[in-house]
Parts: C-alpha cells; structure tokens; sequence
C-alpha cells in the first residue's frame, strides 16, 4: 500500500468512512501462523470468540478457513482450541519455513 | 430486540470493531470490545478515551469502528459521553429526531484513563446519571506508554516507574478496588467481568443495556507485552485471574450484589503471577512475605464479597 501525501488526505486527516481499517493487513506482522485441522475441528467456535483479529472467518455457524489477512499470529486460538480427543484442531507452524 | 447468546448465531452478526486495527498481536482489549459491541442490536454511540485501544483503533485515515466513534482526551470520555447523550435526549424532544429509537451510549476507557486520569469525570457522569455504559479494560498499568503505574497495578507489579530491585520490590500499594468505588455512588448497575468467561461478560452487557441510568463494567484484559507473558496466554490468564479470585466476576444490580462466577475450586494466586514476568521477583525467597501478603489481601477480598453477595 503506497502511503499518501497530505495532498491526497481530506483536510483535518478526517476518517470519512466506518471500518475502513479492513483496507490496513495486519497479517505480515505474523511470526507464526495457526494451521486449522478439519478433522479434529468440534466446529466450537472458541477460537471465533477469543480472536482479537476477528481473523477466523465463520460462515451459517460453521468456521472456515483463517483470514491470514488480518491473523498476528498470536496463538491463542491454538492454545483455547480444545479439540477432538485430545487432538488439537489448531497448530502452531513458524512462518518461512 | 436481544441477541440470542450462543456463537453460532452471534457469529452471523457482521462486526462492529473490525479486522485491521493495530492492537498488539494476542491482545486482551479487543476481545472485550468485540464481545462487548456484539452483545447488543442497538444502534451504540461510542466514546473512547485516548488509551492503547485508541490510538491503535484510529490510526490516521483508518477506522476500525463500524458504529459513530468520538475520540476524546485522555481525562473525560465519561463527560463528552454524557453530552452525546444528553444531546440525544434534547433531539428527540425537539423532535429533530425519531423518538421511539432507542440508542444507547458506550465510552471505553484504560485503567489509566478510569482509575486515575478520567476517574472525575467519570464520577460526575455517573452522579449526573446519564443513561449510558462505561466499560474500563483494566490491563493494570499505562501500558500505552511504556508499561508506568496505574492505580490499578497489583500489589508487587514491575513497571518502569516502580521497577523491583534492590530498592523496592516492584509496586508496593495494592490496586484500588474501583469496582467498589462506582457502587458508592449507588448507581443502578456496577459488574466485573472477563473475557474468558465471554457468555457472562455478554450477558451483563445486555442486561446493562436495558437498565436506564449509569451503568460501569469493569473488565480484565490481559496485556501481554506489560505483564511480560506469551502471546497466546490472554484469555488463560484472564481465566485464572478468575480462579484464583484475583478478579472476581460479581454484579451489584441496585445495591443487591450477586456473585455469577464461583470458581469450582479457588486455586492459589500464585497460579496466575507465575506465568507473568512481572511478578518474577516474587518468587524470589527474600520476598516470600510479599507474595503471601498479595494471597492475603485476595482472601480477604474474596471473603468480603461472598459476606455481601446473595446467594441463590
């Protein structure tokens, strides 16, 4: 995203629309990157709720891919997932390799 | 008009506090706002006092709030709230604007910006009774800045400006119960809530919704680069925050206090400063008398509490 001179900003630096942050991805701030496991998945939706990115996308109350748009990869989806018999749904893998 | 609370249906519900905010990755505070501007379909007025959840909600250009949003100075979200809200009522008996809408007014504040900054204005709006939810995300220290004390540091708490070493031994006064303070004023609704236990920080949010008048919830969230903890241990710690009745989770709906949360077994407070870099120097023999004096003042809280709450 190329960074705007004053000249293209609306005078006072203004906001001039609602949620316009989803234009910003924050998802290369990611060091590790959550894996999602279907088969183990419970369809819980714990790793939807305590996700500060909002970056667990759900859709008819089903979760479906990560948005790795926006995920800081912070873990504790991962870490909340409870999982299927002891199976975790959600796994931690370092990013680059 | 109530949001039926299970995750299923709340998740078909599109997001008031969206993705591309710049809060630390693992972040406690957007948990509680997200929860706290999903647990309601009325349309919400939200003031926000400059804090960490501010400025990273709002950077120049971008927004992450899909709901009408004032930022204000650090000392009055509470005041300027107030005057939205007021403003609304004034509208409405003008006729300027349609009088059967109910909106409803939130201001979210840091423990900076409410315990100690915004704690006046705060009291006058609640004395005012102003119809309308302040919600302080308590992570225990000015962690926007630089990680400096709060009134709402812990007991013992390393931060820059009271740093354990030879001197002292991190923070030595204990939090100060605000919980307790906005029940003082007698206003109708006070609560303690926490992330991890999402369905009653979201019922509580509801039910302070329909109660007219000033409403205060206070909620842990948990900051992991201030209490020197891992990324991914926000809503743990909040959880064990709560088992240990480091922060019990309690309302006091017009004087008659009821506790919503019981820890099925009360564990020691240790479990939840260990894991925190904070508290490192607690651990240390020399100050084993500090440590217990932090149990100390947790038991007697907690006693406290279930003396005064009812219990059904």
């Amino acid at each position: 995203m190329k960074a705007k001179g004053w000249r293209d900003l609306p005078p006072g630096s203004v906001v001039l629309e609602g949620g316009s942050a989803v234009k910003f991805k924050t998802g290369s701030w990611r060091a590790f990157r959550p894996i999602w496991i279907e088969e183990n998945c419970i369809q819980c939706l714990f790793c939807w709720i305590y996700c500060p990115d909002m970056a667990v996308e759900v859709k008819d109350g089903k979760r479906t891919e990560f948005d790795y748009d926006y995920c800081k990869g912070c873990g504790i989806c991962a870490l909340e997932c409870p999982g299927r018999k002891g199976q975790k749904a959600i796994v931690m893998a370092e990013e680059g390799k | 008009m109530a949001t039926p609370l299970t995750l299923k249906e709340l998740s078909k519900k599109e997001d008031r506090f969206t993705h591309g905010h710049r809060m630390c990755s693992g972040c406690g505070a957007p948990i509680v706002v997200k929860i706290a501007m999903m647990a309601t379909e009325y349309p919400v007025v939200v003031s926000n006092a400059t804090g960490c959840l501010e400025v990273s909600s709002c950077i120049s250009e971008f927004t992450a709030w899909n709901v009408p949003w004032i930022h204000t100075a650090f000392e009055n979200a509470a005041a300027t709230l107030s005057g939205v809200e007021t403003m609304y009522r004034s509208l409405k008996k003008q006729g300027r604007f349609d009088k059967d809408k109910e909106v409803k007014f939130i201001a979210f504040g840091g423990d900076g910006g409410t315990y100690d900054i915004g704690f006046q204005s705060l009291s006058g709006a609640m004395e005012r009774g102003h119809d309308m939810i302040y919600i302080c995300y308590d992570n225990g220290a000015y962690m926007n800045t630089g990680i400096q004390r709060s009134s709402a540091t812990p007991l013992g708490a390393d931060t820059t400006t009271c740093p354990a070493g030879s001197v002292i031994p991190g923070k030595l006064r204990a939090r100060k119960n605000l919980t307790k303070i906005m029940a003082a004023h007698d206003i109708p609704y006070v609560a303690q809530a926490s992330p991890s236990h999402w369905l009653d920080l979201a019922k509580k949010i509801q039910k302070a919704h329909e109660i007219k008048g000033p409403k205060f919830i206070n909620v842990i969230a948990p900051c992991n680069r201030g209490w020197r903890s891992k990324t991914n241990d926000a809503i743990q710690l909040s959880r064990l925050a709560v088992n240990t009745c480091y922060w019990p989770l309690y309302e006091i709906e017009n004087g008659v206090t009821r506790i919503t949360v019981t820890p099925k077994e009360k564990i020691s407070v240790a479990e939840f400063m260990k894991p925190q870099g904070r508290f490192k120097h607690l651990f240390s023999p020399e100050n084993e008398g500090l440590l217990q004096r932090v149990q100390d003042e947790v038991d007697r809280e907690w006693a406290k509490l279930q003396k005064e709450a009812k219990t059904d």
